[in-house]
């Protein structure tokens, strides 16, 4: 397998965790195979991938366009079910539930980040952050929104709607109304796909800052090869299988791995 | 182009569909309105070409009154001695004369009255013999001999009559029963349209009809080579003025024209409901095309840097709204159609049958329908498509392109404003305005009414926060109710679910607060939208609160009236009030003879010229004194007990009008041209809600002398010993000869008089009904277009974690909120509207409709509830993925 380039200097955003302590894994999923469409015509977008999330860290998926990174995220996040194999999310099977118990699974467990922000344009910044505890039905815990929106940035932009604000800040707001429930796992789709690259490392350091301060456990499916530096870990897709995965990397190996992964 | 707008309309079919819904039910009010009345003219029109198909020429009384009802004139009978004058006359070949009467009923072997619907219980002579003039075929028995009756196939049919059975006639007396001497049939198909027909010899119906010595018609034959033309001329020489003359096809185009004049009236009422459903139906088009238009800003903006012009684009759009329209249209018409074809159905089973295979449609009701579908979509379709045509081709790279506002943007309010004030001008009017036609009237107050409502419409996007900030709880805390109302039923489907293993949630009934409040900034996004819906069903409730508010005002009015004026505690009223027979005089003087009763009075009804025009006038008989009491000016209820032969009273108003005093004189001309000199005894101020008198009141011996066929509108009688069954009982069995007579009790008769109200009511409410649906549609369509445009919202909300059930109570309180903003806004206006029109009609005032108007409300949240369940299952079933990356 891949050998490590010890040598690589680390950039400023982390303080990645140390892999060696192998923490309690919050999803597990097994022999996943997604398979499209029916007959000859039919793609399998994923085929017997398994793999197990670890609690308190940031996992990225990574992988060129139809590899399936994005089916696994939606698998595993149980917006989309799998042909076979199962996923357990906190120690919930999640791939037979129904809808309702499956959408009150993931109201308790599971927070979003979307490419396009996906905020609620009519509410105000901080509507939009305390709407998954609204729909919830459950208070809103006054300290700790203090301290997301503080740590997020936002505090002078709480009566702000979407329309008045950059794409950072509302992808700013996006991951404060993620992590307002302290989700078992946190699921961002190409969470920078729609931002400068600035602002991109801003919200990727954001990301990382959430692990490290609250603990929080994240699956990244992205493009950008920088999200390797915040990364824990690092798993590559080609073809609905999992070929590679680096630890605590770096943007270049991520770089070589991904055209590596092209010439196949 | 024209494929583009096409394949458009294709992709869009279930937003194009339910847009025709809009204009469909419109046009067939329309085109069922024009078969229906056309049918039941025809109808009228073949059965009086029957009647007249041998009579050259036709005499009647001279009419000089109109009965101002119905609009009909009425003819008096003439001496019997111009029979002999006609016979005589030297181009008649042979002559008939003859008695008629429309109160003479055949009653039932349960006892009861026989009649069809409201129509007419006809009585007449029979006289066989001219062949030429005979419109009756026997077909069992004999022709009656004196004492004798005949009667028509339906009629027998119905009592279950066979020859030779007695069978009870009622005329102006206690039931009689005359032996059945043979069953006929009318022309063909003895298709009356419901009439009952009874027969007798001449000299019996004179006597029954009370019209000894006297006809009501003759009709002749010229002798061969003379044309009915010569010979009407010939006879206008040669007889008295008092009778008129027509040739038989005068006559019948004449009493064809009278018929329709009475159906063109409903015809115009029918056509105004069509006119209310087609403006609902444009609301909603609008509506529907300015919300797709504001979707498709990049499709016209790409088709616009491709090339195509301004004038393209409008005519894109121009082209589908036509395309739409000729197909709402043509269903439209068919489904008009089907509904006159129902309702003549619904006519028969009421016993008003119409002649077999009569279906008439007239080429004018396939044009007048598709004409207006089609200019009603067009004209609505305008505002959008100019709007569609500002869209800059820039606005094909922007994300998430705005429509551009409109260049008179900044006068909006202004304007809306403006014309919510002219229409309320316009309103006053016609309401308050002297000297205005009937029809200026009707134009002035429905021109006003539209500007209103197209006014308060437009008015209302501006504010349309606040109203739905307002209604949000009302809706919020009227759903919960109506959920713990249907708990039961939700406990129930959620077991079979949760047996069939669906995951269900259990159904509670607490409000949601989260979903309530984005539903609450749902409605906000798009004010123009929400208010174009909201106004839909603002029109029809707004009219069935105004409908609510005349009959409780005018049901409030006339208790107030019974109270204010009825001493006494029992009334002798007609049984059937859809039968123009009122109760024989000789019901009262039975009732008089019953042991108990102190005071009696009963009260006619007739018509006759009153200062040159044809007018109610009214006469009292016993003790009206007991029984009456009423706020006199000059005179007493006293005066009423002693009006003798010439004595009148009259009310104030009428007494100003012309300037009466006591004793001053009062001429009344009845049908038969009598003059009747009267000199005023008492003037009196009748309640708001008017009283037993009208124009003109006299006793009715004068009456019964002058005026022909007598009948008691109602007897009002004062009992010892009050309402008591004892008493009940007595006066049944003493009007137990007289099957369309009743003895009620103070409340009862209250509560039959306001019950006439309720078919008319009925009537009216059915056809807002039509309206409503339509602004449910549009209301549907609003959602169903909202959501495509919400997709990848509801995807996040669904994946952070809202439930389908969420997702449906999201889209319903949305549409809650719109129905009740429609609801409020209908219900103000209604009222207004209300207090207006009850100011100023007479003998009403205001009362407030407190029930109906609870009811509107719930209404409200319902049409909410059910215009939401077909869009909040669409949303609800939303694949979250999918929803996710919806563009």
């Amino acid at each position: 397998m891949q050998t490590q380039i010890e040598s690589e200097p680390r950039v400023s955003y982390s303080s990645r965790r140390d892999s060696e302590l192998v923490p309690r894994s919050v999803v597990q999923a097994r022999n996943l195979t997604r398979r499209f469409g029916r007959g000859e015509t039919s793609v399998d977008a994923l085929r017997d991938v398994s793999l197990d999330v670890p609690a308190g860290r940031l996992t990225a998926i990574m992988g060129p366009s139809g590899s399936g990174k994005s089916t696994l995220m939606h698998i595993l996040a149980g917006l989309d079910r799998p042909t076979s194999g199962t996923v357990e999310i906190d120690g919930t099977e999640i791939t037979t539930l129904d809808d309702t118990p499956l959408t009150k699974l993931r109201r308790e467990h599971v927070g979003f980040i979307f490419q396009f922000f996906n905020l609620l344009p009519m509410l105000t910044a901080r509507e939009n952050i305390v709407l998954p505890l609204e729909i919830a039905g459950e208070k809103v815990e006054a300290a700790w929104l203090e301290q997301l929106v503080g740590s997020v940035g936002l505090a002078e932009r709480l009566s702000h709607r979407p329309a008045e604000m950059s794409g950072g800040q509302q992808q700013r707001v996006a991951i404060a109304r993620s992590l307002i429930t302290r989700p078992t796992v946190l699921f961002a789709d190409e969470p920078t796909g729609n931002l400068d690259s600035m602002t991109g490392g801003d919200i990727l350091a954001l990301l990382r800052h959430s692990v490290d301060a609250f603990d929080q456990t994240i699956v990244m499916v992205t493009h950008d090869a920088r999200a390797a530096t915040v990364a824990d870990r690092v798993l590559f897709l080609a073809d609905g299988q999992i070929v590679k995965q680096l630890t605590d990397t770096t943007p270049e190996e991520v770089h070589l791995a991904i055209s590596e992964l092209g010439k196949e | 182009m024209i494929r583009i707008t096409l394949r458009g309309l294709l992709t869009r079919k279930l937003r194009s569909s339910l847009t025709a819904i809009a204009i469909v039910l419109g046009v067939a009010m329309v085109s069922g309105t024009y078969v229906l009345t056309d049918t039941i003219n025809h109808s009228f029109d073949s059965l009086y070409q029957q009647i007249y198909k041998g009579t050259d020429a036709y005499v009647s009384g001279r009419s000089i009154v109109k009965d101002n009802m119905s609009g009909m004139n009425l003819a008096p009978s003439f001496p019997q001695s111009v029979l002999g004058s006609v016979r005589s006359a030297s181009d008649v070949k042979s002559a008939v004369g003859g008695v008629q009467t429309l109160t003479c009923s055949v009653v039932g072997k349960n006892g009861k009255v026989i009649v069809n619907g409201g129509a007419p219980t006809i009585g007449v002579s029979i006289d066989n013999s001219v062949p030429e003039l005979s419109t009756v075929t026997l077909i069992s028995g004999a022709w009656p001999k004196a004492g004798e009756v005949v009667i028509d196939q339906g009629t027998a049919k119905k009592g279950g009559y066979t020859v030779g059975e007695r069978v009870g006639i009622l005329t102006s007396g206690p039931v009689r029963k005359m032996r059945l001497s043979g069953i006929f049939r009318f022309g063909q198909s003895n298709g009356m349209m419901g009439a009952t027909l009874a027969g007798f010899d001449l000299t019996t119906a004179q006597r029954l009809f009370d019209r000894s010595g006297e006809l009501d018609y003759i009709a002749a034959v010229a002798k061969p080579g003379v044309s009915p033309a010569r010979l009407v001329k010939q006879l206008r020489s040669e007889l008295p003025k008092s009778v008129t003359l027509r040739t038989g096809t005068q006559e019948a185009s004449k009493a064809t024209a009278d018929t329709s004049k009475q159906i063109s009236a409903i015809q115009y009422f029918l056509l105004a409901f069509a006119g209310i459903a087609l403006f609902v139906g444009s609301f909603v088009i609008i509506n529907t095309l300015s919300i797709t238009v504001a979707q498709r800003t990049r499709e016209f903006a790409t088709l616009r840097t491709l090339g195509s012009s301004r004038v393209q684009v409008l005519g894109s759009i121009l082209i589908e709204a036509l395309i739409v329209g000729v197909l709402a249209s043509i269903t439209g018409l068919l489904l008009g159609f089907g509904l006159a074809m129902g309702l003549m159905s619904l006519f028969k089973s009421l016993g008003l049958e119409l002649p077999k295979n009569a279906f008439v449609v007239e080429p004018r009701t396939i044009y007048v329908a598709l004409l207006v579908g089609i200019l009603v979509t067009l004209f609505a379709s305008i505002r959008p498509a100019l709007r569609a045509t500002r869209v800059p081709p820039i606005a094909a790279v922007r994300e998430g392109a705005v429509l551009p506002p409109s260049r008179f943007h900044r006068f909006r309010t202004a304007g809306s404003l403006g014309l919510t004030v002219l229409g309320f001008a316009l309103l006053l009017l016609g309401l308050f305005a002297n000297g205005l036609t009937t029809s200026q009237i009707l134009l002035t107050l429905g021109g006003g009414a539209v500007l209103i409502f197209i006014g308060v419409a437009l008015v209302s996007a501006r504010v349309i926060k606040p109203i739905a900030t307002a209604v949000h709880p009302v809706g919020m805390v009227a759903v919960a109710l109506l959920s713990i109302v249907v708990w039961p039923f939700s406990f129930l489907f959620w077991l079979i679910r949760k047996a069939l293993r669906r995951g269900p949630e259990f159904p509670g009934v607490m409000p949601d607060r989260a979903m309530n409040r984005l539903a609450l900034e749902n409605s906000g996004r798009s004010p123009e939208r929400t208010a174009s819906s909201s106004a839909a069903l603002m029109i029809g409730l707004a009219l069935v609160t105004l409908v609510a508010v005349l009959a409780a005002s005018i049901i409030g009015s006339f208790k107030g009236a019974v109270d204010a004026i009825f001493t006494g505690n029992y009334a002798v009223t007609p049984v059937s009030q859809t039968s123009v027979t009122g109760v024989p005089v000789a019901a009262a003087k039975a009732v008089a003879r019953v042991p108990g009763v102190e005071a009696i009075s009963s009260v006619r009804a007739g018509f006759g010229l009153v200062y040159g025009k044809s007018d109610m006038v009214n006469a009292v008989d016993g003790q009206p004194s007991r029984v009456f009491r009423l706020d006199w000016k000059i005179g007493s209820e006293k005066t009423l007990d002693s009006l003798g032969s010439n004595g009148a009273i009259v009310p104030e108003r009428f007494a100003d009008k012309h300037h009466l005093r006591l004793n001053s004189p009062l001429t009344v001309v009845t049908p038969s041209g009598k003059t009747l000199d009267l000199r005023v005894k008492g003037i009196f101020k009748p309640p708001t809600g008017g009283s037993a008198f009208g124009d003109v009141t006299f006793s009715a011996r004068t009456f019964d002398a002058n005026f022909q066929d007598p009948s008691n509108m109602y007897t009002l009688l004062k009992m010892s010993g009050g309402e008591n069954a004892a008493n009940s009982k007595a006066l049944d069995k003493a009007l137990a000869a007289f099957p369309n007579a009743q003895a009620q009790t103070r409340k009862q008769f209250v509560d039959s008089q306001i019950a006439q109200l309720n078919p008319i009511l009925m009537v009216l409410y059915v056809l807002l009904v039509f309206s409503i649906f339509i602004s449910v549609v549009g209301i549907i369509v609003m959602l169903v277009l909202t959501i495509y445009e919400r997709t990848r919202e509801i995807g996040m909300l669904r994946a952070i974690g809202i439930t389908q059930r969420q997702t449906r109570r999201m889209i319903r309180h949305e549409a809650v909120i719109t129905a009740l903003i429609g609801g409020a806004l209908g219900i103000g206006l209604g009222l207004i509207f209300g207090v207006l029109l009850v100011h100023r009609m007479p003998y009403v005032s205001f009362y407030l409709p407190v029930s109906q108007l609870i009811l509107c409300g719930i209404a409200a949240v319902l049409i909410g509830i059910v215009a939401a369940i077909l869009p909040a299952r669409r949303a609800a079933r939303l694949n979250v993925l999918e929803a996710l990356q919806y563009e």
